[in-house]
């Protein structure tokens, strides 16, 4: 944890590096010496036959833009798109421009193995952003494992993965889940919870995991009751008049997708306020994206516990937040996800121009230790485990679908997809 | 489970989930109702039924903003504006699917199944383009939202209320209109015996386009009520419709009194199931008492005995 402080150290140089999004030539004067495609010739930084030519490298994208999830992954796209735009605008990787292709999975997991295999195969990319569910992303696992692909993955997720072929910039399980029961008792006095979720493996295991915590680590405090709903369950009525029978201190919902919309509604209706805080909501799976379809007087009051709010004030992300309203408009919403995605690239780049080198195995065996101190959500780093170390913050959902951070964790929080205690 | 509590708080749990039940019970009877029309009288299988009732919602959802940037000392009201908006939306864009579409597949039953099925796709990617992929959050007038306290530990949901009466009346319009207008008498005429039907006069051509229209427009009704309970997406449309089928099924296809039957029923059984057992599980056990239930009985809980 010594890396505490490093993000106000280098801030200086992050906000020019973001500036430089929007300034071209300004951005060349402070790109680092010496990357110049002429510097780099493609032979030696290309020994693998990816698509890299002289003066550009391509890599892929891949997301549902039709289909259900569409709902969720515009975001990311978009913010891929922001970080691609303004990497080529302070002069590109390695001296080379950045193209890309993209396709679209159609929220339909066969599809994105399928589009994957094409990204590797026909457009020989050298990186790939893509996926959203894990369920994507398990489809696409085998394909980027045989022909050795690199792909950065953005959503929070239920962890219990680590392979050479993925970075995941969003944070798994247990760093998003403890440091948020911990403050809820500390600060709420919280002791008794209800779990909720969707019935799907994101919810399940991050369920198992907060339970493991509350009944082995926090001294004095019970489960009083779990349970799930079949994905797209809109009538949560039942559910609502057992919470009221338990009493619970804390209601912890990981529901997803339309459900969400119909849980928070229904709450409201039935006289339950989250402003009141009896009891007070928890959640780990509500961004300002799905704020909106919610409508913000639903859920004002009630609590997510993520490592992004796009609220946050720090110059990076006051930085990132303006040029991504410049890119995609003014009425836009940047959730956690959307961030991590824009992550994806930074940490790409930072990887390459360290090994110097296009070819995957290099650029694995670099992106390990990389900081990323130009970061919205403020440093982060790479663990050997290719997930990120991140701060997790507690905020508060407001009517006008923002969060008030109320809280954040002192340190980076180390991440730990196989936790030993929690399985 | 009961053992900490006092009869009063046992009470007032029991009242608050019968009327959970009842909620159900009026959401399952709007969103089977149109589909009832359709597929009972005319046999077409709309697999597009949950698009008609979106359409409702993303006209809530315009009239909604429309009235809090022009009129907004009406917006307590805009919401039965709303809703008869979206009956005249959906019900128009039915009748132009019959005319298009459904009416030259009426000899092929199992090609409605594909043809509105992509429909449903055709619509929510149409929704997708217009709206964004993005769900929309529809304002409520604040009259709606909230609870009424009956007592210190009863507290009735106000939009439920609403949507009970709301599922009270439009089931009485479509009574009135099926047993009681010359409209109904030749739907029930050209379903029981189309030929004869058009031998004694009857325009069956255009009795079928307006059953459609109908049945639509009582979707886009439904789909404008329930911005209050559920979310408004390109594709939310399909979190109904498997409910949907299964209650016009389990009544009984051709009979609209079947529909109301096996809504309370599967209603009720989920409901109380659901308070008992978890959510998924008693999602499974409903699913399976219905199954069971078709197999002895294939043709649902009620079946007009017609002469074949």
């Amino acid at each position: 944890m010594s890396d505490k402080g490093k993000s106000t150290d280098s801030l200086g140089m992050s906000r020019r590096a973001m500036l430089a999004g929007s300034a071209a030539l300004t951005a060349s004067l402070f790109t680092p010496k010496g990357l110049k495609a002429a510097d780099y010739p493609t032979s030696e930084v290309n020994t693998t036959g990816l698509a890299v030519t002289d003066d550009t490298v391509t890599v892929g994208i891949l997301h549902s833009i039709t289909g259900t999830m569409a709902i969720s992954e515009t975001g990311s796209v978009q913010a891929e798109k922001l970080a691609i735009e303004q990497i080529n605008a302070q002069g590109g990787i390695l001296g080379r421009k950045i193209e890309y292709v993209q396709e679209d999975g159609a929220s339909d997991w066969p599809t994105f193995a399928e589009k994957a295999k094409k990204l590797l195969v026909n457009d020989k990319v050298a990186s790939v952003m893509g996926c959203w569910t894990s369920a994507s992303r398990k489809a696409v696992l085998p394909v980027f494992e045989q022909y050795n692909g690199f792909l950065y993955y953005p959503t929070f997720y239920e962890g219990l993965e680590e392979s050479p072929n993925v970075i995941y910039t969003g944070q798994e399980a247990t760093q998003q889940i403890i440091a948020g029961l911990d403050w809820v008792n500390k600060e709420k006095g919280a002791k008794s919870f209800y779990l909720l979720g969707s019935d799907y493996i994101w919810p399940r295991t991050s369920n198992k995991i907060a339970r493991k915590h509350i009944e082995n680590f926090m001294e004095g405090c019970k489960v009083v009751g779990e349970e799930y709903y079949p994905l797209g369950h809109t009538q949560f009525n039942s559910v609502i008049n057992k919470i009221r029978l338990k009493k619970p201190d804390v209601i912890y919902a990981i529901v997803v997708g339309g459900s969400n919309v119909a849980f928070y509604k229904q709450l409201t209706a039935a006289g339950i306020d989250p402003a009141a805080e009896k009891p007070l909501v928890l959640t780990i799976s509500v961004t300002e994206d799905e704020i909106r379809g919610i409508g913000g007087e639903n859920i004002a009051g009630s609590y997510a516990c993520m490592k992004y709010f796009q609220s946050l004030e720090n110059e990076n992300n006051l930085e990132f937040v303006k040029s991504f309203k410049e890119m995609w408009g003014d009425d836009i919403v940047i959730g956690d996800v959307t961030q991590a995605a824009y992550l994806g690239p930074w940490l790409w780049k930072a990887a390459v121009e360290k090994a110097g080198s296009f070819d995957v195995d290099k650029v694995r065996e670099a992106q390990v230790g990389i900081e990323l101190p130009t970061a919205p959500e403020g440093y982060v780093k790479v663990h050997e485990n290719h997930h990120l170390w991140s701060k997790t913050r507690v905020g508060k959902a407001l009517a006008d679908g923002q969060y008030e951070v109320v809280f954040e964790t002192a340190d980076l929080v180390e991440p730990d997809p196989f936790p030993e205690g929690y399985q | 489970m009961f053992a900490d509590y006092s009869m009063a708080e046992l009470g007032a749990i029991f009242a608050m989930q019968g009327f959970a039940g009842l909620i159900l019970f009026s959401v399952f009877v709007l969103m089977a109702l149109g589909l009832a029309i359709i597929f009972g009288q005319m046999g077409v299988i709309n697999m597009a039924h949950g698009e008609f009732m979106i359409l409702g919602a993303y006209v809530t959802y315009i009239v909604s903003n429309i009235f809090a940037a022009y009129l907004p000392s009406l917006f307590g009201i805009y919401f039965f504006i709303a809703m008869f908006l979206a009956f005249i939306a959906s019900g128009a864009l039915g009748l132009f699917i019959e005319w298009a579409m459904i009416r030259h597949l009426y000899k092929r039953p199992l090609d409605t199944l594909l043809a509105t099925w992509g429909l449903s796709l055709i619509l929510q990617q149409i929704y997708r383009s217009v709206f964004g992929a993005r769900e929309v959050g529809v304002s409520i007038p604040d009259w709606m939202m909230g609870s009424l306290p009956l007592t210190d530990l009863i507290e009735i949901p106000i939009n439920g209320i609403f949507v009970m009466v709301l599922a009270v009346s439009i089931s009485l319009a479509v009574y009135i209109m099926m047993f009681r207008s010359t409209w109904g008498r030749q739907v029930r005429a050209i379903n029981q015996n189309r030929v004869m039907a058009g031998a004694v006069g009857i325009n069956t051509e255009w009795t079928d386009r307006l059953t459609f229209g109908i049945g639509c427009g009582v979707a886009g009704v439904a789909g404008s009520a329930f911005t209050m309970i559920g979310s408004t997406g390109p594709t939310a449309g399909q979190l109904y419709i498997v409910d949907t089928f299964l209650v016009v099924v389990f009544g009984g296809a051709a009979s609209l009194l079947g529909t109301i039957a096996s809504a309370f029923s599967i209603s009720q059984a989920q409901s109380i199931m659901e308070f008992f057992l978890s959510g998924s599980m008693a999602k499974v056990i409903t699913l399976l008492v219905v199954v069971g239930i078709l197999m002895i009985r294939p043709q649902g809980l009620f079946a007009l005995k017609l002469r074949k």
